[in-house]
């Protein structure tokens, strides 16, 4: 609270000029770090914007790719593909990961929780093309071809660890008053847990699993040889599917000067994608919360 | 209606640390007992053993036998079908901080499978009345978090979300310890109703409080029950040196 020193106090010595200095230095310091910080975020949205914007049409939107030499064309299938393939990761790996989480923070105080605690940790250290690899041995070679489906394996590997270990530090926030209060209701565990716990740890939660969402949402190197990209429109789970960051890393390393007009436009697009299904999921948790909940 | 709460030798650890030794204790239907005792001397686990809530703390144990009513707590009798039957209150304000004011108060039923929305209201309501906080929340029932409350609303909220499932017993722990004189004088108050149709069992810092609100009163020292004996003897003519010293203030 800042507090007047009184004019008589013997006690403390007034604020002197010194310490004053040295508090405005510090806020100036952390508002510069604020700046440095979103400085890279800013530039890169803005030369998006400036390469891309150009390229974006409706037929970018709506069409497959031209074959090379035919101007025009666009990502639509790209755009449905990365869709698609982001779908298929979340519903396995949200599931997964929220459920671990709920396991390492209400019951994983022993050798079983440290040893899951420590995996989770390497695998968000592992490089996204093993986990390619990975999903390649597992689903590609026994299904004998590339499909959406691999992709989203892939993807849904890299989100669980992420998810798991968000999710055991926001349950672990959850005061244990509020478990106790539940508990002595008389209500069971699981419910208390799934209830209560998680649903007061609910904000939390979901920033993990778009933190996670927005991580994978532009991978593109476990997808080379999962997903492995698509020129046409495929809404099959089987199949060899496109997504927006193969597109934009084919059409970026081509020679052709259009091509390479529409790999901006794809990366403007899915910085867009992510920023905005962030903000809907945001949206769409705040809008139930209370006047005063915390 | 409250029953009676019957106490046979209660012992309770927390790992290898003995916190009760054998107590022994009768608590009255429908009036009020009040544990005191210097801090650390059991009085919380005490009561916490009663709804075998001292078992959800990692490597806690107890033996012994307690039967509230016709229930056998530590035989025979899950822990969560006890603790539907036995109301509590914590220390701090404990309210589900994303649930409404309603919903606070709804949820022991909620969560318990009670499904007839219309008694809902009826229940949520009446609980709310019994613990004398209608009349400051029932125009933000639904709009408001029951964290926005001030702490000794918050207290009397934690009350009415007890009561709401209707409990015969209703365990108290230092129930005041975190509020005003104001709010605190209100909650005795409840406590005076509240006994019409509970047993009620409080622990408390408050040697007043406890003169004030139980009939009966038990004086635990280092993880012993002392004394056990109406309230106006303890307080008047204690037969134990070590009850005196205490409530004279000499120690503790």
């Amino acid at each position: 609270m800042p507090e007047k020193q009184t004019a008589g106090s013997t006690t403390l010595p007034p604020i002197s000029l010194w310490r004053r200095g040295k508090n405005n230095f510090v806020t100036f310091a952390a508002m510069a770090a604020v700046f440095l910080v979103l400085l890279p975020l800013g530039a890169i949205f803005a030369y998006l914007v400036y390469k891309g914007v150009g390229s974006i049409n409706w037929a970018f939107l709506t069409q497959t790719p031209k074959p090379v030499g035919e101007e025009g064309g666009g990502m639509a299938n790209a755009i449905a593909g990365s869709a698609l393939i982001l779908a298929i990761a979340s519903v396995m790996g949200v599931p997964l990961g929220i459920g671990a989480g709920i396991y390492l923070a209400e019951y994983g105080q022993n050798r079983l929780g440290t040893l899951i605690r420590f995996t989770a940790d390497v695998l968000n250290g592992v490089p996204s093309i093993v986990i390619g690899i990975v999903a390649y041995a597992l689903v590609v070679l026994t299904q004998k071809h590339f499909s959406a489906l691999a992709g989203g394996v892939a993807l849904a590997i890299m989100m669980i660890p992420t998810i798991t270990r968000t999710t055991e530090e926001m349950l672990l926030l959850v005061p244990n008053t509020v478990r106790e209060a539940a508990y002595g209701l008389g209500v069971s565990r699981w419910r208390t847990t799934l209830s209560i716990t998680l649903r007061t740890a609910t904000s939390g939660v979901i920033t993990g699993v778009m933190l996670a969402f927005a991580r994978v949402a532009g991978e593109t190197a476990p997808l080379l040889f999962t997903a492995f990209g698509n020129q046409f429109w495929n809404w099959k789970l089987n199949q060899p599917t496109a997504a927006l960051s193969l597109q934009i890393f084919n059409y970026a390393i081509s020679p052709f000067d259009e091509w390479h007009r529409q790999a901006w436009a794809g990366a403007l697009i899915l910085i867009v994608l992510i920023v905005a299904s962030v903000s809907a999921v945001r949206l769409a948790a705040s809008r139930g919360t209370l006047k005063g909940a915390n | 209606m409250g029953v009676g709460i019957q106490v046979e030798n209660l012992n309770a650890w927390f790992g290898k640390t003995q916190a009760l030794r054998n107590i022994n204790m009768t608590a009255e239907a429908n009036h009020a007992t009040a544990i005191i005792g210097p801090s650390g001397c059991g009085k919380s686990t005490f009561v916490r053993c009663l709804n075998r809530m001292h078992e959800t703390i990692p490597e806690a144990h107890a033996t012994g036998r307690v039967r509230i009513g016709d229930l056998d707590v530590y035989n025979g009798t899950s822990a969560v079908a006890i603790r539907r039957r036995i109301g509590m209150v914590f220390q701090k304000p404990n309210p589900f901080p994303t649930m409404s004011i309603y919903d606070n108060v709804a949820a022991g039923l909620k969560l318990n499978g009670f499904r007839e929305h219309k008694r809902l209201d009826d229940i949520v309501e009446r609980s709310l009345k019994l613990s004398a906080l209608w009349d400051e929340v029932k125009d933000n029932l639904k709009k408001k978090s029951g964290a926005s409350l001030s702490g000794g609303q918050q207290q009397r909220l934690c009350i009415a979300r007890a009561l709401a499932v209707q409990p015969e017993v209703l365990l108290m722990d230092e129930p005041c310890s975190a509020l005003d004189p104001i709010s605190t004088g209100k909650i005795e108050e409840l406590i005076f109703q509240l006994k019409e149709s509970f047993t009620i069992v409080i622990v408390t810092h408050n040697m007043q409080q406890a003169s004030r609100v139980a009939e009966f009163t038990g004086f635990f020292l280092l993880g012993e029950l002392i004394e056990f004996d109406k309230t106006e003897k303890i307080f008047t003519t204690p037969s134990d040196k070590r009850t005196e010293d205490y409530i004279t203030g000499r120690f503790g």
